[in-house]
């Protein structure tokens, strides 16, 4: 199978970032804080460079919706290895609003546009935790989709790959064009040298508009609130374990 | 005023600003593209005509969180143990090769990375808060051997080091002596000149690098009766007869640096291993030091930030009487000067960088910028300790290491005497009328 992947990457507050409510209410803080690209796009990225390096892939292609900044994190895959990117500009209110279902309608007409026989994404962002966009990207272009992937190989024109279930690991073959998702482990992301980010200045960054690839991102959705979660109370200990039933019994836990 | 200055930051962002494909031409756009330091964004930047020292080109800003990650997690993990054991791990030399961090200015066609000098000093402060040994490893390597490659080096020299010094070649820089430290020029090492060939005798002390480097660039004179007009660059292989690389000296810090004497014994080198023109040496030597302390600078830097930087949230847990220590109001103004002279310190050195960069006059700021970087490092881990306690006390935290690696940076590469004097010539010479 040889041919284009395209790879989605996300703009996301920083893992090591101690997350803060907005007095309103309405989201969390994100001005002034630390953001990079979410960790599970970092594994398909490395996997997509991967396959490019075994020869099994010609082209791969980055894909972010945001705004300016979005740039920074295709600048980031590009210096990972991907060959050019693509900028979905989204801003203001929309991007506010831009959920898993408008990702996937926008990388499904890329999908098409762009003749990919492959989409990497990442399991999961870790600022929503939706673990959406994968299943409905995959669904919306009637495509097969290998979701937690540990383990990916291809075979001729169709893939082999583990994914990582609550049972345990399940073995699964799958045609192409398809979407797989990144699981944590499917790889370790380099590092990018700073040879490749002097390499990545010279790559093109083309950026589109939804409109301009016929999509709608008006959400259907509307966030009422955000809140923090309930502070840890502390424990308790108790001596025997008939009293901890009699604790539970009274908490009405059992 | 503002039209020199915008000429010449033009000059030294055009470089950066041109390979961007969607760009439009000149440093105003450059400026108001780059990521300022807290990596915070602003929508609606304002284009300043005077952009802050601490903004980066994009590049830049990649670079340096590149270099935080890869330090963090592949040196942080190691450094004790090289410390303790007085040795560099060869992992970690590797992977600084790997990384490209040994050849930030060389040029891609040699294997390097073919950025800039200011790079450089982002990447040495940066790996100097997690070791300061392995930032100067990778300090000496850029602004010294490679520079001086790069800078003096025939075609068929820079074909021969300049691949294998960004790929897998360590170098070190042979100038001083056991009689000549600060009086660099009054070197006893000689270099006989023989048909097309030279015979070099004497020895050198305190050489960074020596222990794993490939090649040295030794400063012999040719000619002793000349004085300092005799003081010849020599490239010298490792393995060439007759030189001896003595054992490593037992350092009260930066002890992962390997710091040999060396023992040269009739050392033959050829003619074509002179690294530019005979006799001009020590107009090298000056020059390229003049570089290498704005990198000693970074380092020093680098190593106060890094200290402090695992001491103030030790202040935010440690409760007595009833509050975080850190909430005492002695203590915030200890924290508060101290912040304060490292921001100073980091103004003065991004500037020295800054003009270098410029093509402007740099060395009286240079001197200040180490000399200062130097004190402030001293200050830094000093009172670090003093504020994390008993446990500052300990190997088991970092700190204390800090403050044995910061001693160095009053010494090396031109000590704050030496510095202190250079800047008062050049005051000298601007009262001049």
């Amino acid at each position: 199978m040889s041919g284009r992947v395209l790879v989605g990457v996300k703009r996301v507050i920083d893992y090591a970032v101690k997350i803060r409510v907005k007095p309103d209410n309405t989201g969390v803080v994100t001005d002034g804080v630390k953001h990079s690209m979410n960790p599970f796009c970092e594994i398909a990225v490395e996997e997509a460079v991967k396959l490019k390096e075994k020869k099994l892939i010609k082209e791969v292609v980055a894909v972010s919706c945001g705004p300016q900044q979005s740039q920074e994190t295709i600048r980031t895959a590009l210096a990972m290895g991907a060959d050019r990117g693509i900028h979905v500009d989204v801003s203001g209110k929309d991007y506010e609003n831009l959920g898993p279902l408008q990702v996937s309608k926008i990388l499904a007409a890329l999908a098409k546009q762009e003749d990919a026989q492959l989409i990497l994404l990442g399991k999961q962002a870790i600022d929503d935790d939706c673990n959406q966009t994968g299943q409905m990207t995959a669904a919306l272009l009637d495509w097969p989709q290998g979701t937690f992937a540990s383990e990916v190989s291809l075979e001729g024109d169709k893939i082999n790959l583990v994914r990582e279930i609550d049972g345990g690991l399940e073995h699964i073959k799958i045609n192409t064009p398809a979407v797989i998702t990144a699981d944590l482990r499917l790889n370790t992301p380099r590092y990018a040298t700073l040879p490749n980010i002097m390499k990545a200045k010279k790559k093109k960054i083309v950026t589109v508009k939804p409109a301009d690839l016929g999509v709608d991102v008006t959400s259907r959705l509307e966030v009422l609130k955000v809140e923090e979660p309930p502070q840890r109370q502390a424990g308790m200990k108790v001596e025997t374990v008939e009293d901890l039933v009699v604790k539970l019994k009274e908490a009405g836990r059992v | 005023m503002a039209i020199p200055l915008v000429r010449i930051f033009s000059k030294s962002f055009k470089q950066l600003s041109r390979p961007w494909g969607a760009c439009q031409a000149g440093w105003r756009s450059t400026s108001s593209r780059s990521v300022p330091d807290v990596a915070s964004h602003h929508p609606a930047e304002v284009v300043s005509s005077f952009p802050p020292l601490q903004t980066y080109t994009e590049e830049e800003g990649m670079m340096r969180e590149a270099v935080k990650k890869y330090a963090q997690e592949r040196i942080f993990p190691l450094v004790s143990q090289m410390d303790e054991n007085s040795q560099m791990d060869k992992e970690v030399i590797k992977s600084l090769f790997e990384q490209g961090l040994m050849g930030i200015e060389i040029d891609p066609e040699y294997g390097g990375t073919g950025s800039s000098f200011f790079s450089s000093i982002l990447v040495i402060e940066e790996l100097a808060k997690v070791d300061p040994s392995v930032a100067v490893l990778c300090d000496i390597q850029n602004t010294l051997i490679n520079t001086l490659f790069v800078k003096l080096g025939t075609p068929a020299q820079k074909e021969k080091y300049l691949n294998r010094l960004s790929t897998d070649m360590i170098g070190s820089f042979c100038l001083s002596e056991a009689e000549s430290g600060s009086d660099a020029f009054a070197l006893k090492t000689r270099a006989e000149k023989h048909k097309d060939y030279y015979v070099i005798n004497g020895s050198k002390m305190w050489i960074s690098n020596a222990e794993h480097a490939g090649v040295f660039l030794v400063m012999a004179n040719v000619d002793l009766s000349a004085g300092y007009r005799g003081i010849t660059c020599f490239i010298v292989d490792r393995d060439t007869e007759g030189l001896e690389i003595g054992k490593k000296e037992n350092k009260l810090g930066l002890r992962a640096s390997s710091t040999c004497p060396l023992n040269f014994d009739n050392v033959k080198v050829p003619e074509k291993n002179i690294l530019g023109e005979i006799g001009h040496g020590y107009k090298y030597a000056i020059g390229m030091l003049n570089e290498g302390r704005i990198g000693i600078a970074a380092q020093m830097l680098g190593l106060a930030q890094g200290c402090f930087d695992h001491t103030v949230p030790y202040t935010r847990q440690r409760v007595q009487f009833g509050k975080r220590i850190f909430d005492f109001q002695g203590m915030q103004h200890q924290i508060a000067h101290v912040a304060t002279q490292i921001e100073a310190a980091r103004l003065l050195t991004y500037n020295a960088a800054r003009l270098k960069e410029a093509g402007r006059t740099f060395i009286k700021e240079a001197c200040m910028a180490k000399y200062f970087s130097a004190e402030v490092a001293t200050l830094t881990t000093s009172k670090c300790i003093e504020w994390m306690g008993g446990v500052g006390f300990t190997k088991d935290y970092p700190i204390e290491k800090y403050y044995r690696d910061c001693k160095i940076g009053t010494i090396y590469e031109g000590t704050t005497n030496i510095q202190l004097s250079t800047m008062a010539k050049f005051i000298d010479k601007e009262y001049n009328v």
